[in-house]
């Protein structure tokens, strides 16, 4: 089976138990169980292959301009994880069917679960370290979702939010690391990297790259100290903890340390930071652990001190130490998840997991005691099991290695932590399993049914049979896998046997199990020392911590994003001023090279308008309607610039628009009062002032600066200009490129347009759906009304003009392709000889005879323009490729025809819709009940009443 | 006519911002349509100034042309100003219809911050 499939298929099967929960039970859990056998049947069809030691591949090319591609290949350090993840993965999900109540939702839990494992394979199949970043991140999140899984328990959901984030931190800084890894090796494929070994090595950011890297790792595979997670994480449901605590999540870091093992290991850095961390880790945690009254914390610090010790042998970057720590995370897989899952049994069970509580549950439940007992005799490290072996080469490795000149302290402390792992487990069998029948227990134990106990008695099957034929069980799998994390090269010497000889690990073992008995025998007291003694508590810590930063992130957010629109615009303005000048000082100034034309009498009066307009405004803003006024003065003057600079076509469309905006402005203007009040001291309107100056002199400054200049690069305009008419069939360029070269941006300009009118349809429905539209209903106009609404003049004079402003827009529409026109102007002024109907005859008088929905315009223009567009495809051409020719109709003179135009009628219809639509819904809001006359040219019956109201108002 | 055209935008810019930094709804429209005809000619400056040579082909001789393809961007640009300007007036509208307040401030609540806690 492609690696892709495999990789993919518990994504694709997610989907399935959320969709089948409605089957029931049973058929959520099957749909998870077939989709992950699949996946592992996919995957046991590379055994041969792997074991021959060969590498398997699969590659599609993603983004290789960023080096990022779905890269995935296989060896026996990736198959081994597979194997694992989707091996314990099955009996997890068995295991969970029957743990889960009938109140858990366990469709939710199926389909979380196979986004986990999905995300775990994908990790340990990537050959792009950029793509094993995103299926790294995926875990810190779909294991966030499996913590918190029961959602109405607080330590659920703080468990799953510290998870997150002492994961996803760590996740962060691995990405900084990867980057540079891969930045140094000159390839994001770890194929690649696996054989930079000595360039990565004599680089000077190794050790920043190794930091971050192994950030990543500690906090994932729970690392002293960042080891508090992982016990606050046991809040989730048994099966939960079972996968991610024995096989998968906190063996992501161990995995990502093993992969890498050929080009960060083997130097004092590498050796000092992971070795000391893995033996501190897995002293603190064994030490921890036998001072837990709960059986799932126990077991939880338990797999820290695991961990630790995985870790610290990856660290030693010895070849041998490295098999021994393949060869451990395949035993304490084994017996981690038997482990966890007879605690759950027991907690399911038995309605408890306290050990304080428990004892003498071997005649209550022998299949579990006996389950439970062998696993964790194997944690204990007891011959025959398999804990033992690995235990035994992981003391033999201690016994080799100096640390700081010391030949001891690794040893000694590496003996120690052994002696409180033996006394941990023993004390999950003696307390839990062993002693007087308590007759005070919450539930009923007994032994639950086969589908519960089944998974964890195939693994501890498993513990048996490694141990006692290591060789031939677990040999192929480990030299496999061994291999592929010492990248190649002989593997050193080593046996998987029982009986070594009298060797120094043979008497640490004998020291450390004696010891552990000891231990136990003082458990009492020990325990009472201990609670007497202070200990940092670690959740503390983490949430003041975390209390810390949110109050600082609060205190920023409050600064910045406070509500107050004047704050953010301030700060924005402010800020790109300041970048701006930071851009301006650090670049530099090209030469002058145009001369200042002469501005002649005309433009120097336009200025000052414009000029004495623009303060006039500034001035008087208070005065709302004044202000409109100047704002049309101002919007005139740019039009007549335009047309004064060369550009016909933007004077037709600027002061078309002005004659909508500004009838908008008077619209929405008649609602609102029509003064602005006096609110702020002179000291921020003298602040406001010079920041509105500054970013004024900027702006001005910089197109100063434009204008004296050329431009610096070629422009593409000539090639506009020369092929508008060879192949747009153009002469007015503006029009040529908006229809054709850049009709894309149109087509998209349009829609927008579309949307913007929809969102005030919208709005306005909404607004008139409120109590607003009472308000509205017995609203008293605040200015005296003209007593006659519709006068005979206007209406007469607007219905002769209409037939005479739709021919213009006609016209200008036609000769847009060469002459100034085109769909958008001539789509504003058809748009104003209607407006003119509403303003003249009155609104109801016009919606009376408007028949086509507004709506409906803009979509048969939208829908026209994309329908010229796809017409190219028919000649097989991109899409909104244009034609044009020429045709001869006797006795028309000669005329020419153009796709652009049919284009340019979508644009014409979506303009009209669009404006119209959004002035008839503002004029929408002043429509009250007795305004509707049918007679158009009437007299308004209660001018004098509203003459009244406005001069007492 | 370069200083002319380079001064207009920096007057209408500062205009703008001013009347954006103004804290009712009104003023802060009246402000963004500054801004807007300031950002709009400078867009249409940045292909320099030319007076009297429009882009409109000749096919019988040769002659010099302005730049065609900053007025093609600042002509939607004018359009989708206008369905900006219209959207913006619209929410201003509902906002004071709906509280009868035209501030451009929300309203301070006692203690927002803590309900999350």
């Amino acid at each position: 089976m492609s690696l892709f499939l495999i990789a993919a298929l518990p994504f694709l099967g997610a989907v399935f138990p959320a969709l089948l929960i409605r089957a029931g039970r049973n058929a959520a859990a099957s749909a998870a169980g077939l989709t992950t056998l699949l996946a592992f049947i996919g995957l046991m069809l590379h055994i041969p292959a792997v074991f021959r030691g060969e590498t398997v591949y699969a590659a599609v090319d993603w983004l290789p301009a960023l080096g990022l591609n779905a890269h995935f290949f296989l060896d026996g350090l990736g198959f081994l994880f597979a194997a694992m993840i989707l091996g314990i993965g099955l009996l997890i999900i068995l295991y969970a069917r029957y743990y889960l109540s009938r109140e858990d939702p366990m469709g939710q839990f199926y389909s979380y679960l196979l986004l986990f494992q999905g995300a775990m394979v994908g990790i340990v199949l990537s050959d792009n370290i950029l793509l094993l970043l995103v299926f790294w991140e995926l875990t810190s999140l779909s294991s966030f979702l499996l913590i918190g899984y029961w959602k109405h328990l607080p330590e659920g959901r703080q468990g799953a939010r510290m998870a997150l984030t002492v994961t996803g931190s760590g996740g962060l800084a691995m990405i900084a690391g990867m980057l540079i890894l891969g930045n140094i090796a000159g390839s994001y494929d770890l194929s690649v990297i696996l054989q930079n070994k000595e360039a990565i090595q004599s680089s000077d950011l190794y050790l920043p790259a190794l930091i971050l890297i192994l950030l990543g790792a500690f906090t994932k595979s729970a690392q002293f100290p960042f080891h508090f997670w992982l016990p606050h994480a046991m809040a989730a449901p048994t099966p939960v903890s079972a996968y991610l605590h024995s096989a998968t999540m906190v063996k992501a870091g161990l995995f990502l340390m093993a992969r890498l093992w050929p080009v960060l290991a083997g130097t004092p850095e590498w050796f000092y930071i992971v070795a000391t961390t893995g033996l501190v880790t897995m002293l603190v945690g064994a030490v921890i652990a036998l001072f837990k009254d709960d059986l799932k914390a126990l077991l939880a610090f338990s797999t820290v001190s695991h961990l630790g010790l995985i870790t610290m042998l990856l660290g030693f970057g010895t070849k041998i130490a490295a098999v021994a720590a393949v060869f451990h995370i395949i035993n304490h897989a084994t017996f981690k998840a038997a482990l966890f899952m007879t605690a759950g049994i027991v907690d399911h069970e038995a309605g408890t997991r306290d050990i304080k509580r428990l004892g003498g549950l071997r005649h209550l439940m022998p299949i579990t005691f006996t389950i439970g007992t062998v696993a964790a005799l194997s944690m204990a490290g007891i011959p025959p099991l398999n804990g033992f072996l690995s235990k035994e080469m992981m003391l033999e490795e201690t016994a080799h290695t100096i640390w700081n000149g010391s030949h001891l302290i690794v040893p000694a402390l590496a003996t120690v932590a052994a002696l409180f792992s033996a006394a941990y487990s023993f004390r999950f069998i003696v307390h839990v399993f062993l002693g007087r029948k308590q007759d005070d227990y919450p539930g009923h134990p007994h032994d639950p049914n086969t589908g519960m106990w089944i998974g964890p008695a195939f693994l501890v099957v498993l513990v048996v049979l490694i141990g006692l034929a290591s060789a031939k069980i677990a040999g192929p799998m480990v030299a496999t896998a061994a291999g592929a994390v010492i990248g190649g090269g002989e593997l050193p010497y080593y046996s998987l046997k029982l009986w070594h000889g009298l060797t120094p690990a043979l008497y640490m073992s004998a020291a450390a199990t004696i010891g552990g008995l000891t231990l136990l025998a003082l458990h009492a007291p020990l325990q009472r020392a201990w609670n007497a003694m202070p200990r940092p508590e670690a959740k503390t810590i983490f949430e003041a911590l975390i209390g810390a930063f949110t109050r600082l992130s609060q205190f920023v957010t409050e600064g910045l994003h406070n509500g107050v629109l004047t704050r953010y615009a301030a700060i924005m303005v402010t800020f790109t001023v300041a970048i701006s000048y930071v851009a301006y000082r650090g670049g530099t100034l090209g030469v002058e090279t145009r001369q200042m034309q002469d501005p002649g009498a005309l433009p120097v009066v336009g200025w000052f308008a414009l000029v004495v307009a623009t303060l006039f405004i500034v001035a008087k803003h208070r005065n709302r309607l004044l202000s409109l006024v100047l704002i049309g003065v101002v919007g005139l003057v740019v039009s007549l610039s335009f047309n004064y600079l060369s550009a016909p076509d933007l004077a037709l469309t600027q002061i078309s628009v002005e004659v909508v905006t500004i009838i908008l402005m008077l619209l929405a203007l008649n609602f609102m009062p029509k003064e602005t009040p006096v609110e702020t001291p002179a000291l921020t309107r003298i602040r406001d002032g010079a920041i509105a100056v500054v970013a004024g002199l900027g702006a001005g400054g910089l197109i100063y600066a434009l204008l004296i200049r050329d431009f610096a690069f070629p422009t593409i305009s000539d090639f506009h200009l020369a092929n508008s008419y060879k192949g747009g069939g153009g002469t007015n360029v503006v029009n040529v490129i908006l229809v054709d070269f850049r009709g894309y941006d149109t087509f998209g300009e349009i829609i927008v347009l579309g949307i913007a009118a929809m969102v005030i349809f919208a709005l306005t429905e909404a607004v008139l759906g409120s109590k607003v539209r009472a308000y509205l209903l017995n609203r008293k106009p605040d200015l005296p009304q003209a007593g006659d609404a519709h006068p005979l003049m206007m209406v007469v004079a607007t219905r002769v003009m209409m037939p005479l402003a739709l021919m213009v827009a006609a016209y200008i529409f036609f000769r847009g392709h060469n002459l100034p026109g085109g769909g958008f102007i001539a789509g504003l002024v058809a748009a104003i000889a209607i407006i003119m109907q509403y303003m003249a005859s009155g609104f109801a008088w016009a919606t009376e005879r408007q028949r086509y929905p507004y709506h409906a315009i803009i979509g048969s223009g939208v829908l026209i323009a994309a329908a010229t567009g796809m017409g190219a495809w028919f000649n097989g051409k991109p899409f909104l490729t244009s034609d044009f020719g020429y045709l001869h109709w006797p006795p028309l003179e000669e005329f020419e025809w153009a796709t652009a135009a049919l284009f340019d009628l979508g644009v014409f219809l979506a303009v009209v819709g669009a404006v119209l639509l959004a002035l008839e819904s503002l004029s929408r809001f002043a429509w009250q009940p007795g305004m509707s006359s049918e007679h158009a040219m009437d007299i308004n019956p209660a001018r004098d009443e509203a003459a009244k109201t406005g001069t007492e108002g | 006519m370069e200083l002319l055209v380079a001064s207009a935008v920096g007057i209408l810019t500062a205009a703008g911002i001013y009347l954006i930094l103004r804290r009712r709804s009104f003023p802060v429209i009246l402000g963004l349509s500054l801004l807007t005809y300031a950002v709009n000619v400078f867009l249409f400056a940045t292909g320099r100034l030319v007076t009297g040579a429009p882009p409109i082909l000749n096919k019988y001789e040769e002659v010099a042309y302005t730049d065609p393809l900053p007025q093609a961007l600042v002509l939607t640009a004018i359009v989708i100003s206008f369905g900006m300007t219209a959207v913006v007036v619209m929410i201003a509208l509902g906002a004071y219809l709906s509280s009868r307040d035209d501030g451009t401030a929300m309203p301070v609540e006692a203690d927002g911050a803590e309900e999350d806690a």
